[in-house]
């Protein structure tokens, strides 16, 4: 069994030391250590600049990918951070999913643990996929998404764009617009934004959003253009098509014209909104092209900066073990 | 002479309303009498400060063969019965092949004699295969010693099969145990509210309970079946079971011990153990079949013993199967709920796990007056004890209890006259 993770806490000096085993959800994090990474992140960003990109800290390490569920983005901005702090990556990558038959999740994670990694990075389609790694294994876990639960690297990266952009999070106003019953983005950014004391509404139509999430300390709003005007951030989702076969939702076109954005109705918003979307884009569906590509999107750098929060947690997890 | 004599200790029987301190004495597998007077026996059990009660019984326990050994036989089921004091259990028909015959049926009683623990007492299917369309062969089941039918695991969906099977049922005077679960609205792995909107994980929500319960009430009050629901898990359950019992209806219910200490919130740990069906609700259900089992409303106390192998438990939450085990650790667990709660005192918490789940099935046990069956179980209700399950009799170890810190534990089981476990 693994030693149980400790919390990290300030030092008496005010210098923050960080102790935490794994990265596994923005739940077990205090905002001490969102903070944390953030910073972190922010002194590895400068390195994407250089003409070489590389530093040595995590030299002669090897990060293991356990790929259980696609991803394109994700997955290589993981090995491309990796690889900018000179470590080795190995990937797994399996479309079946842990079942009684074949082997399992955890046996699996065990057989790559034993070849001598030290960071595990794990996407997994079941929430408690990651915990359950991090609880049972001595290597330090980070999650790159469980299922519909927690995304955490994803609302890291979300907030420090949102901080890069806008200087603050204290006392924003973020709206998070779509499928919110099915979102692990939507799940992280709303622990990490109320945790940093942002204010949060999600908006969707009541079969895509559970009215229990209230319970996470955010509003709920059934009518995007009530809320455009207070916001400081919209953050777009993704609609999976699957949920209209599944009376989740009626048509495209509904979905589109209740909850889409578009041009005019960023002319309802503030000047200096940010747009936001964690990709990949349905273009024309839930944002217009002339606003994904507009002056106030931020898509591409959240791409970017997406890197140096991995990095930073990378880092920090390799740092921790020691 | 007797063949045993107990001694001293406080006899409760609610089925009599005793409640002494007098001597038990069982002669030739029944009992001889209660009594103050000396008498003479051939092994006598000093039972001073324990409590003397009819053996208790558990309606609720899946022994997992035919079908699946692996996880527990009828044996290990039987001898974990006995370790946690009860004297008679009912063997739920969701097995390999299912106990959907006379054949099954014989064969469960058969292993049970075999294994010479507990009464094991055989639940046939309601359903052929369990599969919710045919009616199974009730009557010859009946004859060969299935002494209830239940589709448990799933409840009956189709309306007019059940509407047939309370009919056909009343013929033969058994009661119909229901898994009350609307198929439609099972869509989850936990209880649907803010912890599994949290967790991500998909909710079964207590409506899908309640709209089963509904119909079935309004069927029962159709026919004259009997009626039981099995572990009622929500709070708006216990209102219908209330005034369903309020409008005269034959209509009985148990409660889990988990159901009536955990709620959804342990699921936060991802922990399997803690993945039931019913799910663990919320703590106002958990208030709510505490008030109902105190008030009757609830009549007896089930564990839902289902085991299950650690390599089906050593998945994500969403993958492993439902359920967990309890038999050995019960009786504390609901001392825990009811009576450290001063909801319940002893004789009143005895009754739930005596005569209140031997009135469902209609068996002249779960009480010890003269000339009764002498199922016998000793407690001994101050003894602090922590529940260790790698020291279980059954083959399986998922069970969220272990380490927990319980007071009260069967130490004698006596099982038609004959000592079969002893702490």
């Amino acid at each position: 069994m693994a030693k149980k993770a400790s919390s990290s806490s300030p030092s008496h000096s005010g210098a923050f030391v960080w102790t935490r085993k794994d990265i596994v959800g923005l739940d077990e994090l205090s905002a001490r250590e969102i903070v944390h990474i953030l910073d972190t992140a922010e002194s590895f960003k400068e390195v994407s600049t250089r003409s070489i990109k590389k530093v040595p800290a995590l030299r002669g390490k090897v990060v293991a990918l356990l790929f259980f569920e696609d991803s394109t983005r994700t997955r290589m901005s993981f090995e491309l951070a990796a690889s900018r702090l000179s470590a080795d990556t190995i990937l797994f990558s399996s479309r079946g999913s842990s079942v009684a038959k074949g082997e399992t999740t955890l046996d699996t994670a065990r057989n790559i643990e034993a070849m001598g990694v030290d960071v595990l990075v794990i996407r997994h389609k079941q929430p408690g996929a990651p915990h359950m790694l991090a609880r049972k294994l001595r290597t330090p876990v980070i999650s790159a998404g469980d299922g519909p639960h927690e995304h955490p690297t994803q609302a890291l990266l979300d907030i420090f764009t949102i901080r890069q952009k806008l200087g603050r999070i204290e006392g924003l106003k973020v709206a998070i617009v779509g499928d919110i019953a099915h979102s692990r983005v939507a799940r992280s950014n709303i622990i990490g934004l109320r945790k940093l004391g942002a204010e949060v509404t999600v908006i969707g139509p009541p079969t895509l959003v559970p009215s229990a999430i209230a319970a996470m300390g955010c509003r709920i709003s059934h009518n995007l253009d009530d809320v455009l005007g207070e916001v400081d951030v919209i953050n777009m989702l993704r609609i999976q098509f699957e949920r209209f076969g599944s009376n989740q939702f009626p048509s495209l076109r509904e979905y589109s014209r209740l909850y889409g954005l578009n041009a005019e109705r960023v002319a309802m918003c503030k000047k200096n909104l940010l747009v936001m979307h964690p990709g990949p884009i349905n273009r024309g569906v839930e944002i217009t092209s002339e606003i994904a590509d507009g002056p106030n999107s931020c898509i591409l750098q959240q791409v970017t900066n997406g890197l140096a929060i991995r990095m930073a947690a990378l880092y920090l997890v390799s740092q921790g073990k020691e | 002479m007797n063949d045993i004599l107990i001694t001293n200790g406080r006899v409760i029987d609610p089925s009599s309303g005793r409640d002494e301190l007098c001597d038990l004495a069982i002669k030739d597998g029944f009992i001889a009498g209660a009594t103050r007077k000396p008498a003479r026996a051939k092994e006598v059990i000093d039972a001073a400060g324990k409590i003397v009660c009819p053996g208790l019984i558990d309606l609720h326990v899946h022994c997992r063969e035919p079908g699946h050994e692996e996880e527990e036989t009828i044996a290990t089921a039987s001898a974990s019965a006995i370790a946690g004091g009860f004297s008679t259990i009912l063997a739920m028909p969701n097995t390999h092949p299912p106990q959907d015959d006379e054949t099954t049926v014989l064969y469960v009683l058969h292993q049970a004699a075999r294994a010479g623990g507990a009464n094991v007492l055989p639940v046939g299917c309601l359903t052929k295969k369990r599969e919710g369309n045919e009616l199974a062969e009730m009557g010859m089941m009946y004859k060969a010693g299935a002494v209830a039918f239940s589709d448990d695991g799933d409840g009956v969906a189709s309306t007019s099969v059940m509407q047939r099977a309370l009919q056909y049922a009343s013929m033969i005077g058994a009661p119909i145990l229901q898994h009350c679960q609307d198929p439609d609205l099972f869509t989850g792995v936990m209880n649907s509210g803010a912890v599994a909107v949290r967790l991500g994980l998909g909710g079964i929500a207590a409506s899908g309970e309640e709209i089963m319960l509904r119909r079935d009430l309004e069927l029962v009050a159709r026919t004259s079946a009997r009626y039981h629901v099995m572990h009622v898990s929500s709070a708006g359950s216990v209102e219908l079971i209330r005034a369903a019992k309020r409008d005269g209806l034959r209509v009985t219910a148990e409660a889990t011990a988990h159901h009536l200490l955990l709620t959804d919130a342990a699921c936060t740990s991802f922990d399997p153990n803690y993945k039931m069906n019913p799910p663990l609700r919320r703590a106002s259900d958990v208030d709510a079949l505490r008030a109902g089992v105190a008030d009757g409303t609830i009549d007896c106390l089930a564990s839902d013993h289902a085991p299950h192998s650690n390599e089906e438990k050593d998945l994500e939450f969403a993958v492993a199967p439902f359920g967990i085990i309890s038999l050995e650790c019960a009786l504390g667990l609901y001392v825990k709920a009811l009576v450290e709660t001063k909801l319940m005192d002893w004789p009143g918490l005895i009754a739930r796990m005596t005569c209140g789940p031997a009135a469902v099935i209609r068996r002249p046990i779960g009480r010890i007056s003269p000339g009764d069956i002498a199922d016998v179980t000793i407690i001994d209700p101050k003894k602090r004890w922590t529940v260790n399950v790698g020291k279980f009799a059954s083959k399986s170890r998922n069970c969220p209890y272990d380490g927990w810190r319980l007071k009260g534990r069967a130490v004698v089981t006596i099982v038609g006259g004959n000592v079969r476990f002893r702490l």
